[in-house]
C-alpha cells in the first residue's frame, strides 16, 4: 500500500497548527482520541476513588477518612464512572472514531456538532470538579434521591448541574450518529450489511436520544426545588417523592443499556475476528440489540420494588424485567456458538474478551435475582446490588472498553503492544476482579447494607478478603493502560490489518488518513465472510 | 432518498388558518376548564392539547412532508413518552 499521511500529520483544517489543530479539530478521530484522553483521566481517577473506598472499609471503624469524607468518595466514585466514563465511554471514543470508517464515509454528518458535543463534555467534567471544591462535597449518591438532595447543605445543585451538561453532551452525540447511519453510509451497504458494532451504536443512539432529555428535566426539576421548593415531589404540598425516582430511572435503567450495548457491539466484532469464523446470528443479534432498546426502556422501575409503589406496578415490572434476559441471552449464545468449532486464534482482545461473556453472564444472571420481586426485596440495597451492577457494568462494558483498545488500538495509533504485559495485565484485572466481588455477593447475601461506612463483625471477613482483590484489580488496569500507552514511544509499526478483520476498517491504513480511506472501500455482500481471510493466512503458513 | 436541500413554502393562508385554529383551541380549553366534568377535565385538556400539538408539528414543523424515517422517528418518540406517562400513572393508579 502506498505511503500515506496519517489523520496525525493532517489536520481538518490545515491552517490550523498545534494545539489548535486539536481543540478546534472537526475529525472525528481526532475528536475521539480528545475522548479516549480525557475518559481516561476520569476512569483513573475514579479507580483510585474506588480504591480508597475499598481501603477505608477493608478495616471495621474509622480506618483513615471521616465518614463525611467516604460518602462524598462514593458519590463522587459513582457520578464519575457512571457520566464521565462508561456512559460516553464506548460511543464517544470507538463510535467516533470508527463508525464513520465502517460504514465508508469521511467523517460524521455534524462535524461541528461533534466537537461541540466533546466540548459540553468537558465543561460538564470541569462543572463537576467546581462542585467538589465549593460548599461541601456532594454526599447523595449519584442517583440524587428526593427528599435528601433537596434538603442536604451540600453543593448538589452544580454536580447535578454537570450531569445536565454532560447530558447534552450525550444527545448530540447520539443525534450525529443517528443521522450519519442513516445518511452517509456507503451506496451499496444495505441495512444487513452493516458491521455489528455500528449496529450497537445505532441502538445506544436511540436511547440516549429518547431517554436522555428524561433524566435532564428531572435534573432541572431537583434544582427548581432547592432555589424555589415548588413542592413537585413533597407530599405536605401535594407532591410525590416516588415520581422523582421514576423519573431518574426511566433515563438511568436505559443508561446501563447505553453502557452495555456498544460494549456488546465491540465483543460481537472480536470474536468472529479471531475465531476466523462468520458470526453466528448475524441478524439475530442486530434484532437482539434493537430489542434490547426497546425493552430496557420499560422495565425502569425495578429499582424501586422498596420505595412504595403499587404491588400491581412491581408484579408487572417485574414480569418485563425478565423479557430484556432474552436478547440479553441471544447474543450471548451466539457468541459462544462462534466460537464453537472455530480456529481460534489467542490474542489480547479475545482474551478480554472471553472474560467479559464470562463476567457479564454471572452479572446478567445474577440481575434476575434482582429482577424478581420476591428475592430483590431481600437483597435490596445491600452489597450484593453493588457487587452484581460492578458485574455488569465493569465486568461488562470495562472489560469491553478494554478488549475495543486492545483490538483497535493498532488502526488508531499505528503501534502494536507487548502481549505478555497485556495477558498479565488481563489475569490480574479478571482475577482480582472476582475476589472484590464475589464476597461483596456474599455480604450482600448476608444483609450487608450497601454505602455504609462501618459494619457489624461478622461482615469483617468478606470485606478483609474484598480489599486484596481490588489491590490486584487496581495494579491489573494500570499495567493495562500503561502498556498501550508505552508504544508511543516507539515507531510505528502496525500493518494495515494486523488481526485478519474483515469490516472496513481493515482496509484502511493504520494509522487512517485524514479523509479514512485511500482507495475505494469494498463492501462485502456479508460483513463477517472470513474466507479471504482464511485463504491468506493458509498461503502465509504455506510460505506462499 | 430525497434532497437534502429540499424546502417546503406554505402559503400565508395555511398559516394563518392554523394560528386561528390554535387560538380557537386555546379558547376551547379555557372554556372547558370551568366546566366540572370530574377526572374528565384532565383528559378532555390532554386531548385538545394533542391536536394542538399535532397542527404546529405538521404544519410549522413541516412534518406533513417529510419522508418516512423521520415520521417513524417521530412517533418511536411520542411512543416512548406515552409509554413513560402512563406506566408511571398506572403506579400512582393502583397505590
Amino acid at each position: 500500500m502506498e505511503v500515506v499521511n496519517s489523520f496525525f500529520v493532517t489536520p481538518s483544517s490545515s491552517r490550523l497548527k498545534g494545539i489548535w489543530s486539536w481543540l478546534l479539530t472537526t475529525d472525528h478521530k481526532r475528536i475521539g482520541l480528545m475522548y479516549l484522553y480525557s475518559i481516561l483521566f476520569w476512569f483513573l481517577l475514579a479507580v483510585l476513588l474506588g480504591g480508597f473506598i475499598r481501603l477505608e472499609l477493608m478495616f471495621p471503624g474509622e480506618t483513615f477518612i471521616s465518614p463525611e469524607v467516604y460518602n462524598s468518595l462514593f458519590t463522587l466514585h459513582g457520578v464519575i464512572m457512571i457520566f464521565l466514563f462508561i456512559i460516553p465511554a464506548l460511543p464517544a471514543v470507538f463510535g467516533n472514531f470508527f463508525l464513520p470508517i465502517q460504514i465508508g464515509t469521511d467523517d460524521v454528518f455534524f462535524p461541528k456538532l461533534n466537537l461541540l458535543s466533546w466540548y459540553l463534555y468537558m465543561a460538564g467534567g470541569i462543572i463537576a470538579v467546581i462542585s467538589l471544591f465549593s460548599d461541601g462535597f456532594p454526599d447523595t449518591g449519584w442517583t440524587f434521591y428526593v427528599p435528601f438532595s433537596i434538603s442536604t447543605n451540600t453543593n448538589v445543585s452544580t454536580a447535578v448541574f454537570a450531569a445536565f451538561v454532560l447530558g447534552m453532551a450525550s444527545m448530540l452525540t447520539g443525534l450525529n450518529f443517528i443521522t450519519t447511519i442513516h445518511r452517509m453510509r456507503k451506496k451499496n451497504m444495505g441495512w444487513m450489511q452493516i458491521p455489528l458494532f455500528t449496529w450497537s451504536l445505532y441502538a445506544t443512539s436511540w436511547v440516549q436520544l429518547l431517554a436522555t432529555p428524561v433524566v435532564s428535566i428531572t435534573l432541572l426539576l431537583v434544582m427548581i426545588e432547592r432555589y424555589i421548593g415548588v413542592g413537585l415531589f413533597d407530599p405536605a404540598k401535594g407532591g410525590d417523592p416516588i415520581l422523582y425516582q421514576h423519573l431518574f430511572w426511566m433515563y438511568s435503567h436505559p443508561a446501563v443499556y447505553i453502557m452495555i450495548l456498544p460494549g456488546m457491539g465491540v465483543i460481537s466484532e472480536i470474536i468472529p475476528v479471531f475465531s476466523r469464523k462468520s458470526i453466528f446470528g448475524y441478524k439475530a443479534i442486530v434484532a437482539s440489540s434493537m430489542a434490547i432498546a426497546v425493552a430496557g426502556s420499560l422495565v425502569w422501575a425495578h429499582h424501586m420494588y422498596t420505595s412504595g409503589m403499587s404491588d400491581t406496578a412491581v408484579f408487572v415490572f417485574s414480569l418485563l424485567t425478565f423479557v430484556v434476559a432474552i436478547p440479553s441471552a441471544i447474543k450471548v449464545f451466539s457468541w459462544v456458538a462462534t466460537l464453537y468449532k472455530g480456529s481460534i486464534q489467542m490474542a489480547p482482545p479475545l482474551f478480554l474478551s472471553l472474560c467479559f461473556i464470562y463476567l457479564f453472564s454471572v452479572g446478567g444472571l445474577t440481575g434476575l435475582v434482582l429482577g424478581a420481586a420476591g428475592t430483590d426485596i431481600y437483597v435490596h440495597d445491600t452489597h450484593f446490588v453493588v457487587a452484581h451492577f460492578h458485574f455488569t457494568m465493569f465486568g461488562g462494558t470495562g472489560f469491553a472498553f478494554f478488549a475495543a483498545l486492545y483490538y483497535w488500538w493498532p488502526k488508531m495509533f499505528g503501534r502494536m503492544y507487548d502481549f505478555k504485559k497485556a495477558y498479565i495485565g488481563a489475569i490480574l484485572l479478571t482475577g482480582g476482579f472476582m475476589f472484590h466481588y464475589v464476597p461483596m455477593f456474599i455480604l450482600g447475601l448476608q444483609g450487608m447494607p450497601r454505602r455504609y461506612f462501618d459494619y457489624l463483625p461478622q461482615y469483617a471477613k468478606g470485606n478483609f478478603f474484598a480489599g486484596f482483590g481490588a489491590a490486584f484489580m487496581i495494579i491489573g488496569i494500570f499495567l493495562l493502560v500503561i502498556n498501550l500507552l508505552l508504544t508511543l514511544r516507539k515507531p510505528m509499526d502496525a500493518s494495515s490489518d494486523p488481526w485478519g478483520g474483515t469490516t472496513l476498517e481493515w482496509q484502511t491504513p493504520s494509522p487512517p488518513p485524514l479523509h479514512n480511506f485511500v482507495k475505494e472501500p469494498v463492501v462485502l455482500d456479508y460483513p463477517y465472510d472470513f474466507t479471504g481471510v482464511v485463504k491468506k493466512y493458509a498461503k502465509n503458513t504455506k510460505g506462499e | 432518498m430525497k434532497s437534502l436541500n429540499t424546502q417546503h413554502f406554505f402559503e400565508y393562508k395555511i398559516l394563518i388558518n392554523v394560528l386561528l385554529t390554535l387560538l380557537a383551541l386555546t379558547g376551547i380549553t379555557v372554556i372547558a376548564s370551568y366546566i366540572d366534568l370530574g377526572k374528565m377535565n384532565v383528559w378532555i385538556a390532554l386531548f385538545i392539547a394533542s391536536i394542538k400539538g399535532s397542527f404546529i408539528l405538521f404544519f410549522f414543523m413541516h412534518m406533513k412532508y417529510e419522508g418516512r424515517v423521520l415520521v417513524l422517528s417521530f412517533l418511536g418518540t411520542v411512543f416512548f413518552l406515552g409509554i413513560m406517562i402512563s406506566f408511571t400513572f398506572w403506579d400512582v393508579g393502583f397505590r
